[in-house]
C-alpha cells in the first residue's frame, strides 16, 4: 500500500500543471479546464488526508467541493455562451474593460 | 499490486493533466480531462473513497464533461490556437509552475505531519460506502448540505439568465458598437 505522502505529492503536481495552464493558455474555455484540473487536485488531497486521519469529513468536503466546481462550471459555461452571443473576442486578454 | 495500480493512475492523471494544457483544440483538452478525471477515480477507490469515485465518474466525467463538449462544439472548438503571445510569459509562466510544484513538495513532505508516512488508519469496510456519506450529510454536516444545494439552484437559474436570447436588440448593437472594430 502506498504512503499518503505519495498521494499528496501527486496533487501537488497535478495542482501545478493547472497553474501553468491557467497562466499561459487564453481561451475562457480551457482556462476553465484548467481550474478544474486545480479543484480536483485539492479533492485529491483532502480524500488523501480523510484517510489519513480515518476520518470521513474529508470526504464530505470532496463532496462538496465538486458540487462548487460543478456550479463554477454551469455558471462559466453560461458566460462563454453569452460571450460568444455578443460576438465578443474569445480571449481572456482582450476582456479588461473592468480592468481599473 | 496495489502500489501498480497506483503508479498507473498517477501517470495517467498526470499525463492526462498535461494533455489538457499543451493541446491545441479545446476538444482534445476536454477528452484529456475524461481520461484524468478517471484516473482520479481509481485513486480515491485505492483511498477507500468509493462513493466519491462513483460521484467522479457519473457526474464529473459523464455530466459535467457532456456540458463542456456541447459548448465547444457550439463555441467552436476548431479555433485558432489561443497560446499565450508573449514569450517572456510563455517561459516564466512553465517555470513558476515547476517552481511551485517543488516548493509545495517541500512543504508536504516537510510538514512533519505524523500520518503523512504511514499508510493512513485503519478503516472499517464501509468508510466511503453511501450509507457513511448520507449519515454524516445529514447529521453533522447538515447546513452545509443544505446550502451547497441552494447554491446549485442559484448556478442552475443563472446559467439559464445568462445564456438566455436576449429579446430586445438594444443590448447587442450597444455592444457591438462598443466594441473596436
Amino acid at each position: 500500500m502506498m504512503d499518503i505522502a505519495w498521494y499528496l505529492v501527486l496533487s501537488a503536481f497535478i495542482f501545478c500543471i493547472g497553474v501553468a495552464g491557467v497562466l499561459t493558455r487564453r481561451s475562457p474555455l480551457v482556462i476553465l479546464i484548467c481550474l478544474e484540473l486545480m479543484l480536483n487536485a485539492g479533492n485529491l488531497a483532502l480524500v488523501a488526508f480523510s484517510k489519513m486521519t480515518g476520518n470521513g469529513d474529508g470526504q464530505i468536503f470532496a463532496l462538496i467541493v465538486m458540487i462548487v466546481a460543478a456550479a463554477e462550471v454551469v455558471v462559466g459555461l453560461g458566460v462563454i455562451v453569452a460571450m460568444f452571443r455578443n460576438r465578443l473576442p474569445m480571449d481572456v486578454d482582450q476582456m479588461d474593460e473592468l480592468h481599473g | 499490486m496495489e502500489s501498480v495500480v497506483f503508479f498507473v493512475a498517477a501517470l495517467l492523471a498526470i499525463g492526462g493533466a498535461l494533455g489538457v494544457v499543451i493541446q491545441r483544440n479545446p476538444f482534445y483538452s476536454v477528452l484529456s480531462l475524461v481520461v484524468h478525471l478517471i484516473a482520479l477515480a481509481v485513486l480515491f477507490l485505492l483511498l477507500s473513497a468509493e462513493f466519491i469515485a462513483a460521484a467522479q465518474v457519473i457526474v464529473y466525467a459523464g455530466a459535467v464533461m457532456v456540458l463542456y463538449v456541447f459548448v465547444v462544439a457550439y463555441v467552436g472548438g476548431l479555433e485558432d490556437p489561443l497560446i499565450e503571445p508573449s514569450p517572456v510569459l510563455r517561459v516564466v509562466a512553465p517555470l513558476f509552475a515547476v517552481a511551485l510544484g517543488v516548493e509545495l513538495s517541500f512543504a508536504i513532505l516537510g510538514s512533519g505531519l505524523k500520518g503523512i508516512d504511514g499508510k493512513g488508519a485503519h478503516v472499517a469496510a464501509g468508510f466511503g460506502s453511501p450509507a457513511r456519506i448520507g449519515e454524516l450529510f445529514l447529521t453533522k454536516f447538515l447546513i452545509s448540505f443544505e446550502v451547497v444545494s441552494l447554491l446549485l439552484l442559484i448556478a442552475a437559474v443563472a446559467a439559464v439568465v445568462l445564456a438566455r436570447r436576449s429579446k430586445s436588440p438594444e443590448p447587442d448593437r450597444r455592444l457591438a458598437a462598443d466594441r473596436p472594430s
